[in-house]
């Protein structure tokens, strides 16, 4: 049986003609001794077999099994969703106060998750920070899945889905517009547009890519495809004058987008009356929360991901320790976020305030007010110690734990303000049922499979960033070697930006 | 497509099977790097070329000065998307809530300005972003299926690991045996023209 194992090949061992990528470890403490953002012996030439391997190569036993079995659980989605279509939203354990259950937790979730990937491909690129070209592809691939599968949950919440499109601005037969007050409203648009321009810039990103692929490409359905998608890219340098200010300037409208698109989603909750929602904090906290689940998701997919496909040489252990200690700091913040909470419902002294969250921590849903505290707060404190930071397994498990955190951490919001509300006799417990669970699987399943594809049929990496970081990082060294003593050592050279 | 190698002037004509009167639609030449790219680029600049263009896997940094290529308007165009996305968006809000349907909401005036920023700013966002984009394509003549350039085999590796310069036929300093010559004299290790 183990020897049967060690033939099936789950892991590329080769890569179009390129020895097994290593595992170095350039988390250094000191620049000076720290290796570059690429490690090994890496070259424009290396860098693009490499990434175009990943798609051109007969696809690894590893990456099938992950393909069938996501492919499966958005089967449940199949179900589920047009027996909740036929049935209505009774099917759900939404009851009466709590109207809202699942499908809002889940759409919440899911919209945090694509925060990261605007924030490392937006955010970080305005930083100059250089270790975002070799994450940032697959980031932005999180975001447009992770939107949709958000986009997925208002859809099927309106109960009858086929007047869906209602929540647009579209002239109908009964001359009536939509209420532009509403903050439920605000939310079609904040995440139209989220969606809209996340894609738009995760699709510029990739012409060039695109076009890489299409040159390398010999079949004729692989030419035509990639040949439609890359638009006639030639790299031209008048072209990509334009296409850089473009770039940047899209960098520039979806930094404000993004921190506009989860305080508008906070506004459903925070402009209500409910106690435990109406808070000022909500925008900056849901914000922080969301940039903390989108890099928990990120290291998710990252670290199976760059072993399965030989990338440990592109996406570093530093690229990793650096999402790490993001996932710390934003941990934090959102556990000040908890505590700030708590003293504001305090000394305003507002009475059903105080106990909507004395509630929220000993009440009826105290289980999962403690798994959300247990999984957001204390579990990243494991980041403090480098060893911890630097080791997948970890690494893995917490971004796991941070998941898990962050959905109950909309469930809390959510669920316990609604089922414990001003009038006493109407106070109810929620339970989902099959429908709930199916629906929020199901959308896992719907978020793997698309990863999977992309894995799979688009590059996976920003060949043509991570090349421009390397040019860059060629040149400081050369500027540096005249300055450099006779017979000094010279392996561990300073890494560019660092 | 049928190659002829012209060894007395060190080019390849790569010639489009199915042109009756073939001639010469731009000269192509292959650099190992991207520094010996920058200084070619500047002598063909003060060569005083004009139309002629560098390729290159990823965004050379300082190219744009060694071609001297002047800013672009793109910046315009978005600002322009953005203006028209704030205002349509509260002149949208205005007229649907407050003249086509009057909507009254607990008791609240049919249209202010606090309550509709939120659209306004994310349509703000949304035709920028359109500009930026569309704006890109438009700018690079973007899309375009077909390009000479692709007739050339060796070009497919200025995607991936090689730079090229290519000087247009418009070119009023266009020649072939005599750009060239010049060309392999700025280090070009390949010459290529491409005829349809």
């Amino acid at each position: 049986m183990k020897q049967l194992l060690e033939k099936i090949p789950f892991i590329r061992p080769e890569i179009s003609g390129n020895a097994e990528s290593q595992e170095i470890d350039n988390t250094h403490y000191s620049p000076s001794e720290r290796q570059p953002w690429i490690t090994g012996e890496n070259d424009n030439t290396t860098i693009t077999d490499r990434v175009c391997g990943i798609l051109e190569d007969k696809p690894t036993f590893g990456w099938v099994m992950f393909f069938v079995l996501s492919l499966s659980v958005l089967g449940l989605l199949g179900v589920f969703v047009p027996f909740l279509i036929f049935w209505g939203i009774g099917v759900w354990g939404v009851n009466n106060p709590v109207g809202w259950g699942y499908a809002i937790v889940n759409f919440v979730f899911w919209v945090g998750i694509g925060h990261a990937g605007t924030l490392i491909s937006a955010i970080l690129f305005l930083f100059r920070q250089k270790w975002r070209t070799s994450i940032n592809r697959a980031a932005e691939a999180m975001t447009i899945f992770a939107v949709m599968c958000a986009g997925l949950f208002p859809g099927i919440h309106v109960g009858r889905a086929w007047f869906a499109y209602w929540m647009f601005p579209l002239p109908n037969q009964m001359e009536l517009w939509p209420n532009f007050r509403s903050p439920l409203l605000w939310d079609v648009f904040a995440v139209g547009t989220y969606f809209t321009v996340s894609l738009l810039f995760w699709y510029m990103g990739m012409i060039p890519d695109l076009a890489t692929v299409r040159d390398r490409a010999t079949h004729w359905v692989r030419k035509l495809a990639y040949g439609a998608l890359s638009m006639g890219w030639t790299g031209s340098n008048r072209q990509w004058h334009v296409y850089e200010r473009s770039y940047l300037l899209l960098a520039a409208l979806a930094t404000p987008l993004v921190l506009s698109v989860h305080s508008v989603v906070s506004f459903d909750f925070a402009v209500s009356q409910v106690a435990g929602w109406h808070t000022t904090i909500f925008p900056p906290y849901f914000v922080a929360g969301a940039i903390f689940s989108g890099f928990a998701m990120v290291v998710t997919l990252l670290v199976p991901a760059r072993q399965l496909f030989g990338l440990k040489e592109i996406i570093t252990l530093r690229h990793l320790e650096n999402m790490n200690k993001i996932i710390m700091l934003t941990g934090m913040l959102v556990g000040y976020a908890y505590a700030q909470e708590f003293f504001i419902a305090w000394y305003g002294g507002v009475k059903v305030e105080k106990f909507a969250f004395m509630n929220r921590a000993f009440g009826q849903y105290a289980w999962a007010y403690w798994i959300m505290v247990t999984c957001n707060v204390i579990s990243p404190q494991i980041f403090w110690f480098k060893k911890a930071r630097t080791n997948l397994w970890i690494m893995f498990i917490v971004s796991i734990f941070v998941n898990i955190g962050m959905w109950f951490e909309r469930f809390v919001i959510t669920v316990t303000s609604l089922a414990n509300d001003y009038t006493p006799s109407a106070w109810d417990y929620y339970t989902p049922k099959l429908a709930d669970v199916g629906i929020m699987i199901g959308a896992f399943g719907l978020f793997f499979t698309l990863f999977a594809l992309f894995c799979r049929f688009l590059p996976f990496i920003a060949m043509s960033e991570v090349k421009g970081v390397m040019a860059e990082r060629a040149h400081a060294v050369a500027e540096q070697k005249p300055a450099e003593a006779d017979g000094a050592d010279p392996a561990p050279s300073p890494a560019a930006g660092s | 497509m049928s190659d002829s190698n012209n060894t007395e002037s060190g080019f390849e004509t790569i010639t489009a099977e199915d042109a009756d009167n073939a001639s010469p639609v731009l000269i192509l030449a292959e650099f190992e790097s991207a520094d010996q790219l920058m200084e070619a680029a500047e002598k063909v600049r003060d060569e005083g070329f004009k139309r002629w263009d560098c390729h290159t896997p990823y965004p050379v940094h300082g190219l744009d000065g060694a071609m001297g290529i002047r800013p672009t308007i793109l910046p315009w165009l978005v600002l322009g998307g953005g203006m028209t996305g704030f205002t349509g968006g509260l002149i949208m809000q205005g007229w649907m809530n407050g003249i086509s349907y009057p909507f009254l909401i607990s008791g609240k005036p049919f249209f202010s300005i606090p309550a509709s920023i939120p659209v306004a700013f994310e349509l703000t966002i949304l035709l920028s972003a359109f500009g930026a984009f569309g704006g890109m394509l438009a700018l690079n003549g973007l899309p375009r299926f077909f390009n000479p350039l692709f007739r050339s085999d060796r070009f497919r590796r200025a995607t991936a690991d090689r730079f090229f310069i290519s000087i247009d036929a418009r070119d009023r300093r266009f020649d072939a045996p005599a750009n060239a010559q010049f060309l392999r004299g700025l280090g070009a290790n390949a010459i290529e023209v491409i005829e349809e």
